[in-house]
């Protein structure tokens, strides 16, 4: 807003006052709470620090939660561009519902979305019986831990494509298609490097919340140290045994992976940008080319 | 899938792209949505009132509800300036400023949890300057609120954002010419085209905090009557085995949160109309 003229800005003073005060606001909550982790984390110095992250029960956790995040984020990705593709490319009926019905995880509160997986695979649930006769255990196991974990991670990635891939318009795949281009051939070559940098965002949101999530997980994991605990439910489970420095470095593994979420999605947007910005520029020569 | 769709498309793949959307759709939210209401349609009416009616669960929801309130509110305020200040000035560290809004996003609930605790505890940074003013934050309905402003935050920044950034000069400097001082022109002409985009973040950031968990469990203290927030409740129903009672008050948390969310729905309905009658 370099460009904006002195008569429709505010005056100097006021500036000034709301931007000092809108940052101090973000300094004490958001800020503060970041750097405390790492402080916490490294207040008995490096050696313990290292000593609690290389404990047996924190690589557990650690395996579990890249094992819970490997299998979800997948599932989720697929799920987000087949839906992108179905509500962005086609009209068909239903499709508004559709669309609340895939925001409706937002809306549910982790610890109900635990307690739903329950009720339904629990040993008291509507297929406990039918499970436990074939063995298969989900609750309290790692594959309710995967189920939770997909459900609060479930709108990420089809959030950020379908607006999006909505924007771009068809007119690249029809023309592709009409050029004799098979199906996965114009998604491949056409849609897919349009959508690249979206879609990445939406992978890393889901990642992130993946890694982190703690309500749902702590419901349908059982609390089993060294099996069924992931980080954040290890962190917890340190800091009620008042072992701080043990939580907060479990923690500051968490909060690093904010961070490179936070460097990776800043490098995203600008990319768009230029991607955005790229298009404008093509569209504006290629007119130019016709007059 | 072809009876479903309304126009003749050249590019393929509607049916299974469509089909496979629904049947994880289906598998992931409906399945265990539909299990907890035939759960909760087990019990009959008479013991589902009681159960959501005994003084700690009605006492765990006004928590979970007001504070979540309250919060959002605070953020509506606090949202919209950090969007503002973000959008209209320049300062240094700007662009990291920015990329910090999505903090919230980005941090795990747990650790944000702990560190607050640590923070607002009585020997805590802020804490122990608190503490003499007579202001207890950790361990009680404050901390909670100060929780859910932590992860609501970026949802109302981000929903304001962007309309602030389309927002066209022309409208401010036709107002000026006018004669209008800069007030005038926030209230008449800004506020009114941003409104709807602050309701809908206020809304997602209402929706989110009434579910809260993971930041709330820790500042909270967990006091039955006082600091036990309705989440809470379920998870303890839970460990005592008591399924029927965990999923009567989770159906209440449901429906008050799509209600409230439904009727929020409306009222940006009619907002964004009126506003663009006029």
């Amino acid at each position: 807003m370099a460009s904006r003229s002195l008569l429709t800005s505010e005056q100097a003073w006021v500036r000034y006052a709301l931007t000092t005060f809108a940052l101090l606001f973000l300094l004490v909550f958001l800020l503060v709470p970041l750097v405390s982790v790492f402080w916490e984390a490294l207040s008995k110095g490096w050696e313990l620090y290292a000593a609690a992250l290389t404990e047996y029960e924190a690589w557990q956790a650690i395996k579990l939660t890249l094992i819970a995040a490997a299998i979800s984020v997948p599932l989720n990705l697929v799920f987000g561009v087949a839906a992108a593709w179905a509500i962005a490319r086609f009209e068909f009926r239903g499709k508004s519902l559709l669309t609340t019905l895939i925001d409706l995880p937002f809306s549910v509160s982790p610890v109900v979305a635990g307690l739903m997986y329950v009720l339904l695979f629990g040993s008291h649930g509507w297929l406990g019986n039918w499970l436990s006769a074939h063995d298969i255990q989900i609750i309290f196991a790692v594959p309710g831990i995967v189920l939770a974990t997909v459900f609060v991670t479930f709108p990420f990635v089809a959030r950020e494509l379908i607006p999006l891939m909505q924007a771009q318009g068809q007119d690249e795949e029809q023309a592709a298609i009409v050029l004799g281009a098979s199906g996965f051939a114009a998604f491949w070559h056409v849609t897919l490097p349009n959508i690249k940098w979206g879609l990445l965002y939406g992978v890393i949101l889901t990642n992130a919340r993946a890694m982190g999530e703690f309500g749902a997980v702590s419901v349908v994991s059982g609390h089993i140290r060294g099996e069924t605990n992931t980080i954040p439910l290890h962190v917890e489970i340190l800091y009620n045994e008042y072992n701080f420095v043990g939580a907060f470095a479990c923690a500051s593994i968490l909060a690093m992976l904010a961070l490179v979420t936070l460097a990776i999605k800043t490098v995203i947007e600008w990319r768009i940008e230029r991607q955005h910005e790229a298009s404008l520029v093509r569209t504006q020569q290629a007119r130019a080319a016709l007059v | 899938m072809t009876f479903l769709a309304k126009r003749y498309s050249v590019l393929p793949g509607f049916g299974v792209s469509l089909g496979y959307a629904i049947f994880w759709l289906g598998l992931i939210v409906l399945l265990p949505l539909a299990a907890l209401i035939l759960k909760s349609s087990e019990l009959g009416w008479g013991p589902f009132w009681e159960t959501v009616s005994a003084p700690r669960v009605v006492a765990s929801l006004q928590l979970s509800f007001g504070t979540a309130a309250l919060a959002a509110l605070i953020n509506c305020v606090m949202g919209f300036l950090v969007a503002w200040v973000l959008v209209r000035y320049r300062f240094p560290g700007k662009r990291f400023v920015d990329a910090l809004v999505d903090l919230p996003f980005a941090l795990p609930t747990a650790v944000a949890g702990i560190a607050l605790t640590t923070i607002y505890a009585p020997n805590g940074w802020l804490g122990q300057y608190l503490e003499p003013l007579g202001l207890k934050v950790a361990f009680t309905p404050t901390g909670i609120v100060i929780a859910l402003i932590f992860v609501s935050l970026p949802f109302v920044v981000r929903t304001v954002q962007p309309v602030l950034e389309d927002l066209e000069g022309e409208l401010e400097e036709a107002a000026t010419c006018l004669g209008a001082d800069r007030w005038q022109i926030f209230r008449r002409v800004i506020f009114p085209a941003t409104l709807p985009a602050l309701m809908t973040g206020s809304a997602m950031a209402f929706a989110r905090a009434t579910g809260e968990f993971g930041s709330v469990i820790f500042i909270a203290g967990n006091i039955p009557l006082v600091s036990e927030i309705a989440p809470l409740i379920i998870i303890s129903k839970l460990e005592q085995y008591d399924y029927l009672g965990a999923t009567a008050v989770a159906v209440v948390m449901l429906m008050l949160s799509f209600s409230v969310l439904f009727a929020i729905n409306l009222l940006q309905w009619w907002t964004s109309r009126r506003h663009g009658m006029k």
